[in-house]
């Protein structure tokens, strides 16, 4: 068969393969240590005794079950361009699935369409589509079930109820798709990236949009969301519960029904992200609930109707961050305890910060508020005067939210300003003793490019 | 018109006013407009204001080619009644006619009448050539402009002065050259010579005769009993509320026996008041 | 047609006047120095409806007023020509409110422009004009049933501290004490009845449209999801425009001069 002739053109680059790793070893076995080992010996295994399968219509493989079949662990299965029309594939061996063109799978929205039920599975350039969709189970367009070290790269996923499934997995790495749906109603839809009790999980530079939630974590350890982009999805941009010890930063989440949500969890760091235009009465730019000793800094929260909503948040530090033209910057709850709030700029907010509170136990200090009106006589760059960031007008609406409808009226700003002068109503200890004269530099810092990731290769599909 | 059913009215309102009636009428002597010369023809006006009848039924009519001065002491409605003629005030009952057209919902009657008002205020900042352009631009622009009194009273000078810039005495100098400036048939003054310098007036009372000769009609109003002897062909004396006197000047100083039209005047008022 | 002549002469001698150019030109001021000082554009916006809700009417409604008595002689001097009261009334009206739009536009207008136009700045414009033509009307009924100055002017202010601040009070008050009752609709009702309520919340609409979302009800959604808001607002104002100028051309066709 081909195989032969494949096996040669491939041969120089196998060559330098190996040598490539060989150099890379040192680094990957003092850089990741056990990862980088165990990867290094999966190429060099791999490499050793692999062979191509190709797929292709019209010819004696012409279904990627069949090629499955006929693979062994290392072997490569080359699917050519066209459109397959398959579903429940299980992958059970360590295998590589390469999609030359982008060909198509078509699962006729019946069930499951891949299933990864081996370690050490590679998946790249195909387009995954229609899966099923069903209230009793969790159908996928591509399922990790319990398997380690495997990825899906550079691929496309469209219209399936789940796109890209992971339970129970571990060292696994999800980059450069492109997962769209068009959701509906958050009972028939699924999420794009879907996690569950999984660790150490890579997810990288993808686009979402359209499903129920972007991308979900629940039960997920050391793991980590970087530079993707997950927007227009019906609930949240990142739904994330019960999951310690995860970072995402660079992201960009705009546009979701009810913006991101981080519940019950501890030592998240949620970096360098953007979160935009978030609107309605129960969409937040970030949501936190029972959240501790983690850490929130450099990230911009933009026209969303709430920045920052905090229920339950215990030392938290909410740093070098930037709130702008944001219906509340934030809404610190009375259950908040111990979070220091420190560097951040607040710019065209209506409201800077609001609590259902009388009492404060959380620090203010440093940040920049467009609304402060005080003098810096000694031109350290810190004002004179303390600034309370909560307003008069903002428990009023608190309490009655109709008169949202009286906002910038002259009536309001007479009582903001009785409520300045002899402050009775807003918490006495929510304030912020050193507050900058001067805008700070935080937003330098945020180097993603939201129309970057995977959306550049974005093609007239769809 | 018949105007002997005007005492009846006049003894009614003064019995509601609780006056004893004691009035030296002189309707029956009073010289009607002729017909076919009548130009405005009042019947029944009244019209009060803060619930203060100030005219209280007034019956009068003028025809071309007269001056006829209006004369009252003050409060007396002289300019109340000027005013309903040229539609300032609005009526509470009676029916005026400019050359036959009522003038209820009319504003065109008013191309007939000049009108020179008590005290002349114009838009302040606009030049007195503005103000006349204004006029004539408002008026449609027609051709036949009687500008005499703009050249006698030597406004050209001023013409690019703004009007707040003027003199009271000025002012009155253009409010009065301008109520002559579009030939109207009928020419309403009011106070027309209060304020003028001496030249001025006689220039304006030059104007006023020659006016009348070339068939107009000419109402004024004066307190200045010798000014009105000087030009009026007849006086209608209004005394509260009530046309009290409408003769030719000759007329009245027979019924009175006075030769003074000064002491005349006076001896109406006395008898009334007594 | 006449009236069409007569507008030009009074916006010509409005123009003239002092007060117009001095409220121009403070505007001017103001407005530069608040861009200038504010370096934000979307804070100066913030500090110039405040400007736009404030010294607008009230500049519009005293102005007007004093304008209307001073221009009492020439009026009468109009109501002797063969013209309908009328067009006097509308040329006397138009010449106000559309010489205190131009004064704003200018007063205003520049500064924005200058400094980068937005849709806000637009909008901010658009309801600066609709005030001055409002409180125009509101100046001429205030002069047309008063003969005195004096209390012209008064009732004129009691117009204005009504609208800019009493109302919003009691409607505050209103809200407050029934906190308990669904008071979306009485609020939207509220709004219609006041002008520069109606003004402000056409600006809010684009300004504060994250924190206007951030409300629970279907009412108010609507209001603020869809254009219905920005229509509801115009619709009203332009009611606004027309029923104090009616109210005074009624009594100023009736008026003794």
């Amino acid at each position: 068969m081909s195989n032969v002739k494949l096996s040669k053109i491939a041969f120089p680059n196998r060559n330098l393969g190996k040598r490539r790793a060989w150099i890379l070893f040192p680094k990957f076995l003092f850089g990741k240590g056990f990862i980088g080992l165990a990867t290094f010996f999966i190429i060099f295994t791999s490499y050793t005794f692999s062979k191509d399968i190709i797929v292709s219509p019209n010819t004696n493989i012409s279904s990627i079950k069949q090629a499955i079949e006929l693979s062994q662990n290392g072997d490569r299965i080359i699917i050519k361009k066209g459109y397959y029309k398959e579903h429940n594939i299980i992958i059970d061996k360590s295998i590589q699935l390469i999609g030359e063109d982008y060909p198509e799978l078509d699962g006729e929205k019946i069930d499951d369409i891949i299933i990864i039920k081996s370690n050490n599975v590679y998946i790249k350039g195909i387009v995954v589509k229609n899966s099923g969709s069903s209230s009793m189970k969790d159908i996928a367009g591509v399922r990790f079930d319990n398997v380690k070290y495997c990825t899906i790269e550079d691929s496309r996923f469209y219209d399936n109820f789940f796109a890209v499934y992971l339970a129970g997995s571990s060292f696994c790495t999800v980059k450069y798709n492109i997962i769209k749906s068009n959701a509906q109603n958050e009972t028939s839809s699924g999420n794009g990236i879907h996690l569950w009790k999984c660790e150490n999980i890579t997810i990288e530079n993808n686009e979402i949009s359209g499903h129920r939630d972007g991308i979900y974590f629940e039960f997920v350890t050391d793991s980590k969301i970087i530079s993707n982009i997950s927007r227009w999805n019906l609930r949240y941009g990142l739904h994330f519960m019960f999951s310690n010890g995860d970072t995402y930063e660079k992201n960009y989440f705009s546009n979701n029904g009810a913006g991101v949500a981080v519940m019950y969890t501890k030592d998240v760091s949620m970096i360098d992200n953007r979160f935009e235009d978030n609107w309605g009465p129960n969409a937040y730019g970030l949501l936190l609930k029972d959240i501790s000793f983690s850490t929130i800094e450099r990230n911009t929260f933009k026209k969303n109707t709430v920045g920052i909503y905090m229920e339950g948040g215990t030392s938290l530090n909410v740093n070098h961050n930037s709130f702008i033209e944001n219906g509340w910057a934030l809404k610190v709850l009375g259950d908040c305890t111990d979070d220091s709030i420190k560097y951040n700029n607040f710019i065209g907010n209506t409201f800077d910060v609001s609590t259902n509170s009388s009492i404060s136990v959380n620090l203010f200090n440093g940040n920049y508020w467009d609304k402060y009106k005080g003098y810096d006589l000694n031109k350290d760059g810190i004002g004179d005067v303390s600034y309370r960031p909560v307003s008069m007008f903002s428990m009023i609406v608190e309490k009655t939210p109709e008169t949202i409808f009286l906002l910038r009226s002259i009536i309001v700003d007479i009582l903001d300003i009785a409520e300045k002068v002899a402050p009775v109503f807003i918490p006495e200890t929510l304030v912020d003793n050193n507050p900058s004269i001067y805008e700070i530099s935080n937003r330098e810092q945020i180097t993603n490019n939201p129309t970057g990731t995977a959306s550049q290769q974005i093609t007239g599909n769809k | 018109m018949k105007n002997n059913t005007v005492p009846e009215k006049v003894k009614i309102i003064n019995k509601n006013s609780g006056e004893e009636s004691n009035i030296i009428s002189l309707y029956d002597t009073v010289e009607q407009a002729e017909p076919q010369n009548e130009i405005i023809s009042i019947k029944g006006l009244k019209k009060s204001f803060d619930k203060n009848l100030i005219l209280k039924g007034i019956n009068v009519s003028f025809s071309k080619g007269t001056i006829a001065a209006v004369m009252g002491p003050n409060g007396s409605g002289k300019t109340t009644l000027l005013k309903c003629v040229l539609g300032l005030v609005r009526p509470e009952a009676g029916e005026i006619t400019v050359n036959n057209i009522n003038i209820k919902n009319n504003c065109e009657y008013r191309k007939f009448i000049g009108y020179m008002p008590q005290t002349p205020r114009f838009p302040e900042n606009l030049k007195v050539k503005e103000l006349i352009d204004m006029l004539k631009d408002v008026n449609g622009n027609e051709c036949d402009y009687d500008e005499e009194l703009l050249i006698k009273l030597n406004l050209q000078a001023i013409y690019n002065k703004p009007i707040g810039t003027l003199s009271a005495g000025t002012k009155q100098r253009v409010s009065g050259s301008l109520s002559f400036l579009f030939n109207r048939e009928i020419i309403i003054l009011d106070e027309p010579t209060a304020g003028l310098d001496p030249v001025s007036c006689e220039i304006m009372k030059e104007k006023i005769i020659k006016e009348k000769e070339n068939g107009k009609l000419i109402i004024i109003t004066s307190h200045i009993v010798s000014e009105v002897e000087a030009l009026a062909d007849r006086i209608v004396f209004l005394l509260e509320g009530n046309v009290h006197v409408n003769s030719t000047v000759d007329e009245l100083k027979d019924r009175t026996d006075e030769s003074n039209l000064n002491k005349a005047i006076a001896k109406i008022m006395v008898n009334h008041g007594s | 047609m006449a009236a069409k002549k007569i507008l030009k002469y009074v916006i010509f001698d409005i123009m003239r006047s002092r007060l117009i150019i001095t409220y121009t030109l403070l505007l001017l001021v103001l407005s530069f120095g608040i861009i200038y000082l504010g370096r934000d554009i979307t804070k100066a916006t913030v500090s110039l409806l405040n400007i736009v809700l404030l010294i607008v009417p009230l500049v519009s409604i005293i102005f007007g007023t004093i304008h209307f008595y001073n221009s009492q002689k020439f009026i009468e001097m109009l109501l002797a020509l063969p013209i309908k009261r009328s067009n006097i009334f509308w040329a006397e009206y138009l010449g106000l409110a559309v010489s205190l739009s131009i004064g704003f536009v200018i007063g205003t207008g520049i500064p924005l422009l200058a400094y980068g136009a937005s849709v806000t700045g637009v909008y901010l414009l658009l309801t600066g004009i609709f005030l001055s033509f409002i409180f125009s009307g509101f100046a001429f009924l205030s002069a047309v049933i008063n003969k005195d100055k004096a209390k012209g002017i008064g009732l004129s202010l009691m117009i204005w501290f009504y609208l800019s601040i009493l109302f919003d009070g009691l409607v505050l008050m209103i809200s407050l004490f029934f906190n308990d009752y669904p008071l979306e609709n009485v609020i939207l009702v509220l709004t219609a009845l006041n002008p520069i309520d109606l003004a402000r919340v056409m600006i809010l609409l684009k300004l504060d449209i994250s924190a206007l979302m951030g409300y629970t009800g279907a009412t108010f959604e609507q209001f603020f999801g869809s254009m219905m808001g920005t229509i509801f607002s115009i619709g009203f104002l332009l009611m606004w425009i027309t029923l104090p100028a009616l109210g005074a051309l009624r009594l100023f066709n009736k008026k003794n001069f």
